[in-house]
């Protein structure tokens, strides 16, 4: 048997409605025969009848609406289309769900989906990722997994979660990544993984960011090179007593994320690293991101805008050489 | 077919028999009055930080807002809703603790003034950004039936400024589509903050845009107590019977600035001659007189209870003690999982 991530992500859903009847999933294009632009609901609005609704294209009164729900004892999924689509639900997100803790000491349970990142194509409007804007505002958890394994259960855990999820799923993983069988659990939100162990330098990645920082690493390892590469699962919380551990053992550090380059997690890593950990470090640390315009539509422009095995493998053997 | 429900000012003339909650109603608005001249004469003071934002003129229709809802119903108020929230349910000293930032109260000091709420109670806590919570009322309503919860409703209120948001646009389709028991009640008070009608919308009558939406719409003159209880009450009455949602827009002029930081010299004097800038408690209390409802002495008493119940609400949240900074500074309920930022 073999699933793909896009798989694990339904299986996690069949799952939560079968076992929890507080869940729904709330969506445009989610519910009837069609299951979803990926297909991420494929089949659930007929396993269970009026639980997977289609809706208008209303992003902020879709979150609104599972807010309401929530707050009166349903665990709502919402799917946004595209992450970048979110965008429209700012407030619900952010204003409304994300201070309602805080205000009123009553959380909110939503688990919003985020198709995100780039693939081949798909231009400015529908490769973005946002968790770098979802993690700045405070009150939310925002998780990236980039395993299969970590798709399914963290997806699982999201809505088990009594606070506000924003859960980025990177559609370029979703039918690259395999894996032979679901785990029954993971590791819990908050803590890294390190997924590759090495003395020479860290990089630190999340997403589908992390499968270019592998394939840097084992380009470096027939240099000679041995890359420690960590996976953050989710950016929010970050995790910062695993990348300071791995960059004690390292004393170099790089941080390779998909987003736009101007703050971010990218940068808040080396904030945090640098802040903490300065006595660690044998060179400046250093971060790679996406460029500074809107994703281009061209594979060609696609493929250089953004982080790649070979960009990251550049950089990261200039970072060895200080 | 848009049905309407208007009362003109000429039923009162004929002494039409005022409605069977019409005291009741009153004693809200009243109290509603005094606490909100209170808070103004703390803000004048100095005694309240941040804002103060009132209801003066459109406590009938506020009142006739809360006073129909009932235990498991949700209600979704907005800036000028003190008598509807009192008429719900919320404590007034809950009120006072806000305003003056009592950890005790709701909101513990972390959010001020009309930013409150009671979400467990059913009452959402609205945020800034208008037109937002006629979703999150729609979701409750959904999970309500969800859980196979029966005769429940949702009430959200509105201004005719809300109701040119994306999202109340959004919030309504939706509620439509859904098919949820819910009243909207929009108080067109002719400006949101100084911006007149004329800069905020076009048509003719804001209440023709329930048919667009597939909600049954009412037209209200809002300073009538009467009416308020006869149309948004039938309202509240068909959403509970199963009817399609239903829109409601009463006329009124906010006769106070936006907030009381504002001296809203830019109503123009024109306006204010208009009948719905009428004010909707005196208009009351003259019907009271008129139709010798109560004597002159329950009426005074009525105004002195009042005065006490403010009393004591603002005495006593002004007793408790403010917020430390002695925080926990977590926004979020999960303790485990709050991100350790420098």
């Amino acid at each position: 048997m073999s699933i793909t991530y896009l798989e694990a992500i339904r299986e996690a859903q069949a799952k939560l409605l079968r076992d929890d009847e507080r869940v729904f999933i709330y969506g445009q294009d989610v519910g009837g025969t069609f299951g979803g632009a990926f297909k991420a609901t494929k089949g659930l609005a007929k396993e269970f009848p009026g639980r997977v609704l289609n809706t208008p294209i209303s992003e902020d009164a879709i979150v609104g609406t599972a807010i309401g729900a929530a707050l009166h004892g349903m665990r709502p999924i919402v799917e946004m289309q595209f992450a970048d689509f979110s965008s429209l639900a700012l407030n619900q997100i952010l204003n409304n769900a994300g201070t309602h803790y805080w205000r009123t000491n009553v959380p909110v349970p939503i688990t919003v989906r985020l198709p995100s990142g780039g693939t081949k194509g798909s231009g400015p409007f529908h490769s973005q990722s946002m968790e770098s804007i979802y993690a700045h505002y405070p009150g939310l958890i925002v998780m990236t997994p980039a395993t299969v394994e970590d798709a399914y259960t963290m997806l699982i855990e999201a809505v088990a979660i009594d606070d506000p999820v924003v859960y980025c799923e990177h559609k370029y993983l979703y039918y690259h990544l395999k894996a032979d069988k679901l785990p029954a659990e993971g590791l819990p939100t908050g803590k890294a993984r390190i997924v590759r162990e090495g003395r020479d330098l860290t990089i630190v990645s999340y997403s589908a960011m992390l499968h270019e920082a592998l394939a840097a690493a084992e380009q470096l390892a027939s240099e000679g090179f041995e890359i420690e590469v960590v996976d953050l699962r989710s950016v929010k919380p970050l995790d910062t007593d695993t990348m300071l551990a791995s960059v004690a053992r390292t004393g170099r550090l790089l941080c390779v994320g998909e987003s736009f380059p101007f703050g971010g997690v990218t940068a808040e890593v080396i904030s945090r690293v640098t802040s903490e950990g300065f006595h660690l470090l044998d060179a400046s640390p250093q971060r790679i991101n996406a460029k500074d315009t809107p994703i281009p539509y061209h594979p060609n422009l696609w493929s250089a805008h953004r982080p790649s095995a070979k960009s990251i493998a550049a950089k990261a053997r200039k970072l060895l050489r200080e | 077919m848009l049905q309407t429900a208007q009362r003109s000012s000429e039923t009162i003339k004929t002494k039409a028999a005022p409605h069977e909650r019409f005291l009741e109603a009153f004693r809200w608005m009243l109290l509603a009055r005094t606490f909100e001249e209170k808070l103004v004469s703390l803000y004048r003071s100095g005694l309240i930080t941040g804002g103060v934002y009132i209801g003066k003129g459109q406590e009938a229709v506020s009142v006739a807002c809360g006073l129909f809802l009932q235990k498991g119903d949700i209600f979704a108020p907005l800036i000028r809703d003190q008598a509807g929230r009192s008429a719900f349910g919320e404590p007034l000293v809950d009120v006072a603790r806000t305003y003056l930032g009592s950890r005790q109260g709701p909101m513990r000091g972390r959010d001020g003034n009309i930013h409150r709420g009671l979400p467990r109670q059913g009452q959402l806590a609205m945020i800034s950004h208008l037109g937002a919570m006629v979703s999150v009322t729609v979701g409750a309503l959904m999970a309500k039936r969800f859980k196979g919860e029966k005769n429940f409703i949702g009430l959200s209120c509105i201004g005719e400024g809300g109701m040119q948001t994306g999202s109340f646009h959004e919030g309504m389709n939706l509620a439509a589509v859904e098919q949820v028991p819910l009243v909207i009640v929009a108080t067109n008070n002719h400006y949101a903050y100084s911006t007149p009608n004329e800069r905020e919308f076009a048509c003719a009558e804001l209440v023709d845009r329930a048919k667009g939406y597939g909600f049954e719409g009412y037209n209200l003159d809002g300073t009538d107590l009467s009416a308020c209880l006869d149309v948004i009450g039938s309202a509240v009455k068909r959403a509970r019977a199963g009817r399609p949602p239903q829109l409601v827009v009463a006329s009124t002029l906010r006769l106070s600035g936006h907030g009381e930081h504002d001296d809203a010299s830019y109503v123009t004097d024109e306006i204010k001659r208009e009948p719905f800038a009428q004010d909707c408690l005196k208009r009351a209390e003259k019907l009271i007189v008129d139709l010798n409802l109560v004597d002159a002495k329950r009426l005074q008493g009525w105004r002195d209870e009042a005065a006490a119940q403010v009393d004591l609400a603002i005495t006593t949240a002004q007793k408790e003690a403010a917020p430390d900074t002695n925080e926990d500074w977590c926004a979020i309920s999960t303790r485990a999982l709050v991100d350790q930022a420098p």
